[in-house]
């Protein structure tokens, strides 16, 4: 297993390749699916909506956390230990 | 047939209660047979059906063994889980963190066997009691604070539990745990459903689990992530099925633990927050409340419950065989520990819900109600979290964990290997029933609490997941360095808190402390300014005129002393004189009186 993955490490190329033929083949396949029994209009009639959907999500979700951690929530590691010692020192 | 019925948790305790005893060889098998017999009792008490252990206490009756499919199947995973955790923890030699284990489990094992609220209350709060301590044995340097924290949130949400438990016994006039109804709810409803949902890690109540879990050691992280939130989700599918602003909740619970675990730098942390997502999911599925709804919450939980104690036995080996959680001190792991990755990644496939993988069998099952019930913004949003999930732990975690940055340091590198036997058949026996589960899901579906007319391995269920995984997964390659861990950590609504008891401490050291001592100083100056004046009118009094009258009467008799002691000469004949001329006088005194 180790081995298989230095070369897959290796052969980046050729992975990022294969990677993109079996993408487009999964995005393919699903034209080929029933979609009668799918709960809403956009799985029946939007083409490879998933793909789309599973793309979408991700960028969505990568984008809304960066902004979140950037709006302030994400705070240096010795954040509490600096605020709760403010007032003790005081005291001192 | 009370007789029949064999309550698991008598062995998890005594089996605690005499582990300190059990030494040397035999620690081993010992360690090994006491949750095996509680399992045993599990599987035995799954041929029952119905009320038993019932005790009357009171004016109450406690049943402690209401046994029917619900509380089979969760009883069945949480004795499984005592027995993968302990053999997990195998080589531990200190017999508290066992003992506290096995009261946890035990008091999960009660909670979901009780049918009554006292019995209920009692078991969850020896849950509270027994996990602190896989809290404190981590002996970190914030263990102790977060074990403290993790207690008092606990105990809050007990005593909001009890409140609710009492109200109800005021207005229903028993104490029996069943299903409320949740159509019409009255404040006591809202208070039993907040006090399990507290332990479900509900937002906003949820930020005790992060924390908690991603500080436990590394055996104690593993019952964690399966007794506390799932046992929860037992009460709630027992108590509050279809109460509908569970679905709101459990929809935000799903998001909010994406977008924390994306943001999150600490491995054991991100998959706490995973927990909370995960734990969303179920709890939006008890809140639709149909059939399939429940049996999805349900089918949730348990492979839930498999599928996340392996993820952190995978990561819990990282800390144990390292000691560091955190991305930014760890990467490129799969060549030094190549069977933890392996294992590792299924259970990564597992929550992912990648095909014929844990999750595949379940979460389509609650996703598929909540389209059933016209619930369509819900659905969509769950799918929208799947994808997350997909993204964090089927992607983030393996890539920054194992491949990636090597961020070790060369300590971390040298320490770095697969652990002992015990951890890896631990994880080789969860890993097993990941897949078993994911592939072959009617066992589970035919342990569910309602008959179950649905299937995952369809064409299009397939073909739908392999696009989410697929397109998420190069989302993800195209935006790599958008996620990548930084050494920082995430706030959440625990800063409320925390600055609420940095605000009590202040408003006590600062008003209440000023006054205080303006007390003291009023009373200082005015208050004892005018008991010493009386104090000291008192102390006039008493020498003047108290003792003016006692000193009085004792200086006359000194006096009259000092002049009758003239008398006394000591010469017999002037006594005698004295004596008889008193004697003279008193008798003509008496005399004229008498002639008078």
């Amino acid at each position: 297993m180790t081995a298989l993955i230095e070369y897959v490490q290796t052969h980046p190329r050729t992975v990022g390749t294969l990677c993109c033929v079996l993408l487009a083949g999964i995005a393919g396949g699903s034209l080929l699916v029933d979609t009668h029994h799918a709960h809403t209009w956009a799985e029946q009639h939007v083409p490879a909506f998933w793909s789309l959907f599973g793309f979408a999500a991700a960028a969505v979700i990568i984008g809304a956390a960066r902004w979140f951690g950037r709006s302030g929530i994400q705070a240096p590691t010795d954040f509490y230990e600096r605020s709760n010692a403010t007032p003790c020192e005081e005291e001192a | 047939m009370t007789s029949s019925f064999i309550h698991p948790s008598l062995f998890l305790i005594a089996g605690a209660l005499l582990l300190p005893f059990i030494r040397g060889p035999l620690r081993k098998p010992y360690l090994f047979l006491a949750p095996m017999l509680a399992l045993g009792a599990v599987v035995l008490n799954a041929a029952h059906s119905g009320v038993f252990g019932v005790v009357n206490f009171l004016d109450w009756q406690l049943v402690l063994g209401r046994v029917d499919k619900l509380s089979t199947v969760f009883a069945l995973i949480m004795g499984l889980m005592a027995v993968i955790g302990t053999l997990y923890g195998l080589h531990i030699d200190r017999a508290g963190e066992h003992m506290a284990a096995w009261f946890y489990a035990a008091g999960s094992l009660g909670a979901i066997y009780s049918g009554d609220y006292l019995s209920l209350f009692l078991f969850w709060e020896m849950m509270a009691f027994g996990s602190v301590f896989l809290i404190w044995f981590r002996r970190g340097p914030q263990s102790l604070r977060v074990g403290y924290r993790y207690l008092l949130i606990h105990t809050i949400g007990g005593i909001i539990l009890l409140a609710g438990i009492l109200l109800r016994y005021q207005a229903v006039g028993n104490i029996t745990f069943d299903l409320m109804d949740v159509a019409h709810p009255e404040l006591y409803t809202w208070l039993i459903m907040i006090g399990f949902g507290l332990n479900a890690a509900m937002v906003p109540l949820h930020s005790w689990l992060p924390e908690a879990y991603s500080e436990a050691s590394f055996n104690g992280a593993v019952f964690l992530c399966a007794f506390t939130t799932k046992t929860a989700v037992y009460t709630l599918a027992r108590a509050c099925a279809g109460m509908d602003v569970l679905v709101v909740l459990g929809v935000i619970m799903a998001l909010y633990g994406v977008i924390y675990a994306v943001m999150e730098n600490d491995v054991r942390k991100l998959l706490a927050w995973s927990i909370v997502s995960q734990v969303g999911y179920m709890v939006a599925g008890i809140g639709i409340g149909t059939d399939m709804a429940i049996n999805g919450a349900v089918a949730h939980a348990v492979v839930h419950i498999l599928y996340k104690s392996l993820l952190f036995m995978g990561t819990g080996s990282v800390l144990y065989m390292t000691g560091k959680t955190k991305f930014t001190e760890l990467g490129g792991l799969y060549a030094k520990m190549p069977a933890t990755f392996f294992f590792t990644m299924i259970g990564c496939l597992s929550i992912s819900a990648a095909p014929c993988f844990a999750a595949y069998a379940s979460k389509s099952m609650i996703i598929t109600a909540g389209f059933e019930q016209h619930l369509n913004w819900a659905s969509w949003l769950l799918m929208f979290g799947a994808t997350g999930t997909f993204m964090y732990n089927g992607l983030k975690l393996p890539y920054f964990l194992f491949f990636g940055k090597n961020n070790c340091s060369p300590e971390t590198w040298t320490k770095a290997g697969d652990p002992s036997w015990n951890m890896l058949i631990a994880m080789t026996l969860g890993a097993t029933l990941c897949i078993l589960v994911g592939t072959a899901p009617g066992f589970l579906y035919a342990m569910l609490p309602y008959a179950v007319d649905y299937t995952p391995h369809t064409t299009y269920h397939l073909m739908e997941t392999l696009q989410l995984l697929g397109f998420a997964a190069l989302a993800f390659v195209l935006l790599k360095k958008y996620v990548e861990p930084v050494d920082r950590i995430c706030l959440d609504l625990d800063w409320l808190y925390r600055k609420a008891g940095c605000g009590f401490l202040w408003l006590i050291k600062h008003p209440l402390q000023w006054c205080d001592t303006a007390w003291g100083e009023a009373y200082r100056v005015v208050g004892l300014s005018s008991l010493m004046t009386l104090s000291r009118f008192w102390s006039w009094f008493d020498w003047h005129a108290i003792d003016g009258v006692v000193d009085g009467i004792a200086r006359s008799v000194r006096g009259l002393g000092d002049k009758v002691r003239v008398l006394q000469s000591g010469q017999i004949q002037i006594t005698l004189y004295y004596a008889f001329s008193l004697t003279a006088v008193l008798l003509v005194a008496f005399i004229f009186f008498q002639l008078l």
